[in-house]
């Protein structure tokens, strides 16, 4: 199957050199020699499935810590090559790694990278028309819903949950729902933030320290002998298990489940709205 | 003057020390009556991981402190369980690097860094589990498939032999194990593809003696057990350094899963001998019996777990902790299965066969979609070393609490890539994963303590006469408990995960214990 593959593309070199194309850097930099090929796309779902779906889920439909990538525009840029080079060099300051970089095997060749390209633009869907109304969305957020509170977006809110500002961009907008509708059902797995050696969940905890104080928050980290969270009030504690009155750790959230009665369906969309812009609506 | 004295003491030792340092056949046969030494991976010859100091024990080991730290400066998982021989320690490194370390000190005598290629294919990260060691040389396997001997004193290269070609998938990550004048060595490789095998290397030129195939060719028993042409890229390495009973010059080895790991289809048939225990004649590498613990594998569940030689009320015993969650006990003489209980959360086989071995359930089998199966691709344990304890009679082991959902796919086979047959995640279950460090009484497969770690951890353990147990964590500790009761004595933050099995020596009387954890190896002793 490789052999066929690199036959293919060294007829495709020919033909470019025989027609004086200037084209050298026809692969790397250049246009997906296999757009809209469903056999290679077929291919590409191999190299998915090897590669990259342990974060991003099968079928491309996001899974715990990697984005739906059914879903457009892409975050880090929306044309084949720059997918190319997403999935080839990683995206800096996320925990999605360079190709080849996992530890795990050497990594895919150019024409594999290609080939999952290919798969992911034959998975996409159109771009979810999303009715809601991303200013009063806004006002939502950092207001009467109380959002901020404990959630960050664009640089502004609270530090006790996950920072969304990429959150929408990054996931389903059933998983948005399920989260704002369910929270407990599924914790957040730090997914938007940076690269972390422990994966924060948001886990609930409450804790009674050795004087007595009640302490509620989320938590950071944790081993047999220590725990790490940051509570309500947004202060950081770091206690010997042993030191403390009592403790207990939680997957219930510390988030209410917002139900119809706390969000109507069309706050709802308006939410959404706001969430999906990605901070291109501002916190302002 | 006095300090000039002792200086001068100490030099004399280590110069003794280093003309010491010829380890023949016979020391490693009694490694065990020389428990100053670490002279192999798991200890000695058993398998068991115990050792007789007990100069640190449960009266003291709350006193224990680091004693030195040494840095590999190098990235990803740290494996290595190094060897020390009179007052020199030899380990390896990540990216195939060995050293050799002034064991009291941590002070470097030589370092060899392998040049390796670009396109080496390791599966699971770039690393090595250690050395052996006979006469002047230390023995180790590369990630390009070479099988090298290093001069214990310089480090320097006496033989490199190539064993099979990396480009397909090899890769050597495992301590290779001396058994008279050979050096044995498993192969790495069960994501590509490979045709596993064990080898024997004579120690004084590296030819090579022997070569048994984990996968027998047309015309041998079992290759009727694949489907088609499959054998030819079946899996089945051999990436655990295996064991050594002299009373039947019988070696013991474990393999992994067949090729492709998550797709049954287009191998039918039981496999043999993926997931296996091979009994093998160390002199011809011929196969006396086998018994193989998981058949016709879907879930990757490698029996590559040390296999444990122990020697109860005069039956002579093969204890395994399977990564498929089965706690078997065989008797080593013949390959006949004892018993085979649950030590973790096991979905994978609801029934057991006229043998009494579990059997896969049919509805286990990866689909499409996704299906969840426990234990999860990284199994209820992994290549992490347990222990056996004579004292207390107990098997120690390292459980990982942690269902996966498994889906499958066709996938053509391209040598040299990876070769799952699809892929598996981790499930969305509110339960969360977790570790338990659990000592088994192989009597009766019952579980007698435990303790629980908040993530799976990738530790083994190590037991010792002071009457206690060591092992690690996925957060950074090192943890002794004592041995009959499981309670924790005392703990070290290292920093970084433990990715290794402990080990303990002692020179000039006094006992450390040393640990690989991050990049670097830790040492701790008493004050």
């Amino acid at each position: 199957m490789k052999v066929r593959t690199r036959f293919c593309i060294s007829i495709l070199a020919l033909a470019t050199w025989l027609c004086l194309v200037p084209a050298p850097e026809v692969l790397a930099q250049g246009k997906n020699p296999y757009a809209g090929d469903a056999k290679m796309a077929r291919l590409g779902e191999f190299e998915f499935r090897a590669n990259c779906a342990f974060c991003h889920g099968l079928g491309a439909r996001g899974g715990g810590r990697g984005p739906d990538l059914t879903r457009t525009p892409k975050k880090h840029g929306d044309s084949d090559a720059e997918i190319f080079s997403t999935i080839n060099n990683g995206v800096s300051g996320t925990a999605m790694p360079p190709n080849g970089a996992t530890q795990q095997g050497v990594g895919m060749t150019e024409e594999e990278v290609w080939q999952v390209v290919t798969y992911i633009r034959s998975v996409e869907k159109k771009p979810s028309t999303i009715t809601g109304d991303l200013k009063h969305g806004r006002e939502l957020f950092y207001g009467q819903a109380g959002c901020a509170t404990c959630h960050m977006f664009s640089g502004k809110g609270g530090r006790l949950g996950p920072d969304l500002t990429a959150a929408g961009t990054a996931r389903s907008t059933d998983y948005l729902v399920e989260s704002l509708r369910k929270p407990s059902k599924r914790l957040a797995q730090g997914i938007s933030e940076a690269m972390k050696e422990f994966s924060a969940e948001y886990e609930t905890v409450n804790v009674v320290s050795g004087d007595g104080t009640k302490y509620q928050g989320t938590l950071l980290n944790e081993d047999s002998f220590t725990i790490q969270f940051i509570d309500t009030r947004e202060q950081l504690h770091s206690f010997d298990k042993a030191s403390l009155k009592a403790w207990q750790k939680s997957r219930e959230s510390i988030m209410p489940a917002y139900d119809e009665k706390m969000l109507p369906e069309k706050d709802l969309q308006d939410l959404l709205a706001f969430l999906v812009s990605g901070g291109a609506g501002g916190a302002k | 003057m006095k300090i000039k004295m002792a200086a001068g003491i100490s030099l004399a030792l280590i110069f003794s020390s280093i003309a010491a340092a010829q380890v023949t056949t016979q020391r490693l046969l009694n490694a065990g009556q020389e428990p100053q030494n670490w002279m192999m991976y798991s200890g000695d010859y058993s398998g068991r991981r115990y050792s007789a100091l007990q100069e640190i024990n449960v009266e003291n080991a709350d006193k224990l402190a680091p004693k030195w730290v040494y840095q590999t400066m190098a990235g990803g998982k740290f494996e290595t369980t190094p060897l020390v021989v009179d007052g020199i320690m030899y380990g390896t490194g990540q990216d195939d690097r060995a050293f050799a370390l002034d064991a009291r000190t941590g002070r470097p005598i030589w370092q060899y860094q392998r040049n390796l290629p670009g396109d080496i294919r390791p599966c699971c990260g770039r690393v090595n589990r250690g050395l052996a060691i006979l006469g002047g040389k230390v023995f180790m396997g590369t990630l390009d498939s070479h099988v090298i001997a290093l001069d214990a004193k310089t480090g320097n290269v006496v033989w490199d032999v190539a064993s099979v070609d990396y480009t397909k998938g090899y890769s050597y990550t495992l301590a290779p194990l001396v058994i008279k004048n050979l050096v044995l060595v498993g192969i790495s490789g069960g994501e590509y593809g490979i045709r596993g095998f064990i080898d024997a290397y004579d120690a004084n030129t590296g030819e090579r003696k022997w070569r048994f195939y984990t996968i027998p060719g047309p015309g041998e028993p079992g290759n009727e057990t694949w489907e088609g042409e499959s054998w030819k890229i079946g899996g089945a390495p051999a990436w655990i350094t295996g064991t050594y009973d002299v009373e039947t010059n019988t070696t013991f080895w474990t393999t992994g899963n067949p090729s492709p790991s998550n797709r049954g289809e287009g191998r039918a048939g039981d496999n043999l001998y993926s997931n296996s225990l091979l009994a093998l004649d160390p002199d011809t590498g011929k196969l006396k019996w086998y018994f193989q613990f998981t058949q016709h594998d879907e879930h990757d569940y490698d029996a590559t777990q040390v296999p444990v030689m122990v020697d109860e009320d005069g039956k002579k015993l093969i204890l395994q902790a399977n990564r498929n969650g089965f706690f078997y006990v065989i008797d080593r003489s013949n390959g006949k299965l004892i018993r085979a209980e649950s030590y973790a959360k096991v979905s994978w086989s609801k029934e057991k066969d006229s043998i009494g071995r579990p059997t896969p359930a049919k509805e286990s089998s990866p689909t499409p979609e996704g299906n969840k199966v426990c234990p999860g691709a990284a199994g209820a344990t992994n290549w992490m070393s347990p222990t056996y304890d004579p004292q207390t009679k107990l098997f120690y082991v390292t459980a990982r609490e942690q269902c996966d959902v498994f889906s499958t796919a066709p996938q053509p086979y391209d040598a040299g890539h990876a070769y799952y047959g699809s892929a598996y995640f981790p499930n969305d279950d509110a339960a969360p994963f977790y570790g338990a460090l659990r000592a088994i009484d192989p009597a009766s497969g019952k579980i007698k303590w435990e303790w629980k770690h908040p993530s799976p951890t990738w530790s083994g353990v190590l037991s010792t006469a002071g009457r206690l147990v060591f092992t690690g964590d996925a957060e950074g500790n090192f943890i002794v408990l004592e041995a009959a009761s499981g309670k924790v004595l005392w703990h070290f933050q290292c920093g970084a995960s433990v990715y290794s099995s402990p080990m303990t020596y002692a020179v000039d009387g006094k006992q450390y214990v040393a640990v690989a954890a991050g990049t670097a190896l830790f040492t701790f002793g008493l004050p």
